[in-house]
């Protein structure tokens, strides 16, 4: 019986993770073909040892070494990185204000604001998104907002460049940076800071000393929570960004499908993975360490 | 208890020419309708170990936090050595706080938690050093420096917690039910290492507590508080042997209330407490004149129990033992009389077989001398 229970989560990371993996593994090291599924080799089973033996053959790091030729890739490696950072970085200068403010509410107000974080998780994303496009394009409402209280005389144009991709990224995944960040302020001794300004430190340095020290690890969590996903966003850069937004998620679809070309679309995911696999680690270490300091 | 270095007592309130170091002046404070602090004044000596006892939301707590800066008085006025505090906030007065939770920052080793208040004041680094150690030293807990708090145990935690508010050598050091948090035994060991640094240090102490035991052993002065007013501020054995009230009587120790009306005054105070009874005689422990109703106070251990008559003592009633209570070092009998009240009596067991004298159901004799019990206002 324990047994059984140790090996559930084994088969579902081995069916849901390892087969699916080693299905785009082997599809990245295919070539690109006109049939049904678009790539060969396929593997005959009624040949036996010698046709998996020949299929085994056929495959090579050719897709691989494409990729390092056309440098569409790498600079939407770079540039997907880049936008990852750049948003990590404003969803954390929006979103500790928002949750320091939230643990220092009264204690009967503290599940209503957590309630309106959480409130959008209850709309479409999709919908969410395109909810941006009618506020920034050119005849938008920011436009005709900024226009009617005379701030602009012409409308600026957001939609369709980098900054609307940024907005529309910290505006969804705000609630990520928020919720961890929340927990570890929500759960601090309010005494911790009595003691620091009594012990000579002004408002001022005790946050930088007390608070904002105990609540890296909810920062460094929130960070990775946003950074993860963001690496691989295709929606909001394909919605809101424009020709020259450069993400991997938005080249991984081209891929697909317009070019049809599984094999190449299948090594530009695993690199992507390869990628992802360092913060995932990282991230996995914050959350033992920090278990450990909870014990 | 801190003592003076020559035979003279340790009492610079009744000093006339005495400066305190603290000076509490008609303080209220109020958090909307509440009335958490009364009028209170109060002053406090230099090198005094002060404690402020009372049953908890009695102010006591409101009161330390306005000293360190927490609250401020919504009237009234606080001046520690000679300077007025009213618009001086806590990091800049020269006032330590130990806190209930001890608040030690979980991110920083013992250590670095003492050396916190120090770096602030941005002296040199060997001089941090240095006085960190000295603290280690004092509180014994070298050999623990580079531990986080979580990785000590919740005695070592509190001697941490009381090295970081000693460290920068504070005029006063604010202890908030300092060993709450510990059991019985170490709390008792602790109370003696408490008044230990307290001399060594010659620090002005003012600790909080609600328990009268803790108060009793570790001050020189306690004040016990009540709804936000001093009930009574005096050395722990005036307290606890003239008390100024019923309240401070009941809520320090252990003592039998007898309800009656004053008889008669002279040397002491007689209480007539029953019909065809006699007076109970007693000292006069407030104001009051004859007919006035009032409570004629008396602690167990005061109270001898015999078989016989002892008619050589005007305070004696007769009754019935009700129930024993074998604590070890000593014995409470609770003893009914037909009156109605049941009376505590205690009797040290010094021998240790000792012939029980005394079992459920009999009649025996209860009596004090003269000067044992104290007649107060009702």
């Amino acid at each position: 019986m324990r047994r059984l229970l140790v090996a559930v989560p084994y088969v579902w990371l081995v069916v849901l993770f390892l087969v699916p993996f080693g299905i785009v593994l082997k599809i990245s090291l295919s070539d690109i073909a006109l049939a049904i599924p678009p790539y060969t080799p396929t593997l005959d089973l009624s040949e036996g040892w010698t046709g998996f033996k020949a299929f085994l053959s056929q495959l090579d790091l050719e897709n691989y070494v494409f990729l390092t030729s056309d440098d569409l890739y790498w600079k939407a490696y770079l540039s997907s990185l880049q936008i990852a950072f750049l948003s990590t970085f404003f969803t954390l200068l929006v979103g500790f204000p928002v949750a320091y403010a939230m643990a220092r509410a009264a204690e009967e107000w503290r599940p209503a604001l957590l309630m309106l974080v959480i409130l959008p998780f209850w709309t479409s994303f999709l919908i969410r998104v395109y909810a941006w496009i009618g506020i920034l394009s050119t005849e938008g409402f920011l436009n005709q907002f900024l226009m009617w209280t005379g701030v602009i005389s012409e409308p600026l144009t957001i939609l369709n460049t980098n900054t609307a991709v940024y907005i529309g990224i910290v505006y969804t995944y705000l609630p990520f940076m928020i919720l961890p960040i929340y927990a570890t302020l929500e759960k601090m001794d309010g005494s911790l800071l009595e003691a620091a300004e009594d012990l000579g430190c002004s408002r001022m340095q005790a946050f930088w000393l007390v608070t904002v020290p105990l609540a890296m690890p909810g920062v460094v969590a929130g960070c990775f929570l946003v950074f993860i996903p963001t690496l691989g966003e295709f929606v909001i850069p394909s919605l809101l960004g424009g020709s020259d937004t450069l993400m991997i998620g938005k080249v991984l679809w081209e891929e697909f499908f317009n070019n049809r070309d599984w094999p190449v679309a299948s090594s530009v995911a695993i690199i992507l993975l390869l990628i992802l696999i360092v913060p995932i680690i990282l991230f996995q270490r914050n959350q033992q360490i920090n278990k450990e300091a909870d014990q | 208890m801190a003592a003076s270095g020559n035979n003279e007592v340790f009492a610079p309130w009744k000093d006339r020419d005495a400066v305190p170091l603290i000076r509490i002046d008609q303080i209220t404070k109020r958090f909307g309708d509440f009335t958490a602090i009364d009028n209170v004044s109060l002053d406090i000596y230099p090198q005094e170990f002060f404690a402020l006892l009372g049953p908890s939301g009695c102010g006591k707590t409101t009161l330390m936090r306005m000293l360190a800066g927490f609250e401020t008085p919504s009237e009234g006025r606080i001046t520690i050595d000679g300077v007025d505090m009213a618009s001086v906030p806590p990091n800049k007065r020269a006032v330590n706080m130990m806190f209930q939770s001890y608040a030690l920052f979980p991110h920083l080793s013992v250590w670095d938690n003492i050396a916190f208040g120090l770096r602030r004041d941005s002296q040199d680094k060997d001089q941090v050093a240095a006085r960190v150690e000295e603290m280690l030293k004092l509180v014994q807990l070298s050999q623990f420096a580079r531990r986080k708090p979580h990785q000590i145990s919740g005695g070592q935690r509190q001697r941490v917690a009381l090295a970081r508010s000693l460290a920068k050598a504070p005029k006063l050091l604010l202890l908030d039910e300092p060993l709450g948090a510990l059991d019985k035994k170490l709390r008792q060991e602790t109370q003696f290492e408490l008044m230990d640094i307290q001399e060594k240090t010659g620090t002005t102490f003012v600790i909080v507590t609600h328990d009268q035991e803790e108060a009793m052993t570790v001050a020189s002065r306690v004040a016990v508080m009540n709804n936000g007013q001093l009930v009574q501020v005096e050395t722990p054995e005036v307290i606890y042997e003239q008390p100024s009230s019923v309240y401070v009587a009941d809520f320090i120790g252990d003592v039998n209330l007898i309800e009656g009306s004053v008889a008669a005054l002279g040397e002491g105070a007689e209480l007539a407490w029953a019909e065809g009874r006699a007076s109970l005689i007693g000292q006069l422990g407030a104001a009051l004149s004859k007919g006035q109703s009032a409570t004629f106070a008396i602690r167990p251990e005061k109270i001898a129990i015999s078989s016989d008559e002892p008619l050589d003592r005007r305070n004696r009633v007769r009754g019935k033992i009700l129930d024993i209570g074998y604590l070890g070092n000593l014995s409470t009998y609770h003893v009914e009389l037909p009156e109605g009240p049941v009376v505590k009596c205690e009797v040290g067991n010094r021998s240790r077989i000792e012939r029980r004298d005394f079992t459920w159901e009999d009649e025996v004799w209860l009596s004090w001398s003269d000067t044992a019990g104290l007649v107060l206002a009702r």
